[in-house]
């Protein structure tokens, strides 16, 4: 049997070991990942806004279509009172987008394949969006756990399972992302492992496999990272327009 | 009390059992928690930036380039509304001239074509005249003609029958009853002295 699918999770020191006090901060091919994709979206973006023409370029047709896409994403979710946060969602499915496609290429390592980042991601977004809604309703935004027309006996337990809904929601943001990505890589590694194990007479039929769960994956990449982004809107949604 | 003490035991052994499958066995390297806060720290850092860069750099001018394209396509359809309705102006007017300019243009035709018919009927009745003349003279002349042709029919007649009577039987005939005869001859067209 080939190496174990795991393998390709693991996350390991480049360089140095660097230390912030007693946190061990040291440069690993996680970070690593990490820069290469923010550079990535720097250099395009930078370089899809400097011309400007009327007729654009390809990078800058590029630059702007994931602009109007994202803009139209939080105007069509979260309404024109969004607008304020768009940097940070643009940065967010950028960010969760690049990772993902990334981790597409052989041999790289998939950011968001860990479940701390995604977490951290999420618990950052899920405590910003509450402070948010305190904020902009103040008190008020507790009326999101008491929704209207519900009949007063089902009222406590409605409530209790909304406050746990909502509790859950850095939890369910963040393990999706992170149980899409693992389990998709995981099997495209078992399925490379079967096209060895097999060899050439047998190994066609996973290999079949894995070229057309490559396209799936390529497919997940885009849509976890746009499912990212959308449910921060609608939590974003949420704190700004209390419907309830 | 015993009980409880179990019961925390096997969430304990649990606990940590897992702990140890994840970080020996490499069940899931996710679980580590080794490298926790290296990620989150290098996640702050790169996000922080790519964060900082794209909305205080980037996407305002992207922004602005997207305004601009759509103030500048807005312009330039209403310059080109703008050139659209002068256009048709103008095509009107063209319209206008091409119409008078064909009137005009007919106008000029039906007099040339008046003229003309005018001219071809004057020189025509000259010509008709001329030819009417030329007609009568023509008759004239043969009027003429025939009136003098028995007179010299009648002179060759009588000469050349004196001749041949001369011929025949030597001696001269009387002109005068030559005349006589020819002239009744060629009153009677011949009938008397030929028989039929």
């Amino acid at each position: 049997m080939a190496a174990n699918p795991m393998t390709q999770f693991e996350v390991y020191r480049i360089g140095p070991e660097i230390k912030l006090g007693s946190f061990d901060i040291s440069f690993t091919n996680a970070s690593l990942f990490m820069v290469i994709s923010s550079l990535a979206i720097l250099v395009i973006f930078n370089l899809g806004s400097k011309r400007n023409s009327i007729l654009p370029n390809k990078i800058q047709l590029l630059a702007e279509l994931s602009y109007s896409f994202v803009s139209k994403m939080i105007s069509d979710t979260a309404g024109s009172k969004a607008k304020p946060y768009f940097s940070f969602i643009f940065s967010l499915f950028m960010f969760v987008l690049f990772c993902n496609m990334f981790g597409m290429i052989p041999y790289t390592f998939t950011v968001t394949s860990h479940i701390i980042v995604t977490f951290i991601l999420a618990a950052f977004i899920f405590i910003s969006v509450t402070i948010i809604g305190f904020i902009k309703h103040g008190f008020g935004y507790l009326k999101l756990f008491v929704p209207s027309g519900v009949p007063v006996v089902l009222l406590p337990l409605i409530v209790v399972i909304e406050i746990i809904s909502y509790l859950s929601r850095p939890i369910s943001l963040s393990v999706r992302l992170f149980a899409n990505m693992m389990a998709g890589h995981t099997m495209m590694k078992v399925f490379g492992g079967f096209v060895i194990s097999l060899g050439i007479i047998g190994g066609w039929l996973p290999l079949s496999f894995s070229v057309a769960l490559t396209g799936l994956e390529i497919l997940v990449a885009f849509l976890q990272a746009y499912v990212f982004a959308i449910l921060t809107c609608i939590y974003l949604n949420d704190a700004l327009n209390l419907h309830h | 009390m015993i009980k409880k003490i179990f019961f925390q035991l096997i969430f304990f052994n649990f606990f940590f059992l897992k702990e140890v499958f994840a970080a020996e066995s490499g069940g899931m390297p996710q679980l580590n928690p080794e490298f926790w806060i290296s990620q989150i720290f290098w996640l702050t850092l790169t996000f922080g930036t790519l964060y900082i860069i794209l909305s205080k750099l980037i996407l305002p001018k992207i922004s602005a380039n997207l305004e601009l394209r759509k103030s500048q396509i807005q312009e330039n359809i209403e310059a080109a509304e703008k050139q659209r309705e002068s256009s048709e102006a103008k095509i009107k007017e063209y319209d206008e001239i091409i119409l008078k300019s064909k009137l005009e243009a007919k106008n000029i035709f039906k007099e040339a074509r008046e003229k003309v018919i005018k001219d071809i009927n004057s020189k025509q009745s000259v010509l008709d005249k001329q030819i009417d003349e030329e007609i009568k003279k023509a008759e004239k002349e043969i009027q003429i003609l025939k009136e003098n042709a028995p007179l010299k029919i009648n002179k060759i007649a009588i000469e050349t029958s004196s001749e041949l009577l001369k011929k025949l039987i030597g001696t001269e005939v009387n002109n005068s009853s030559i005349s006589a005869i020819v002239d009744d001859l060629s009153k009677k067209k011949g009938n008397k002295y030929y028989g039929n």
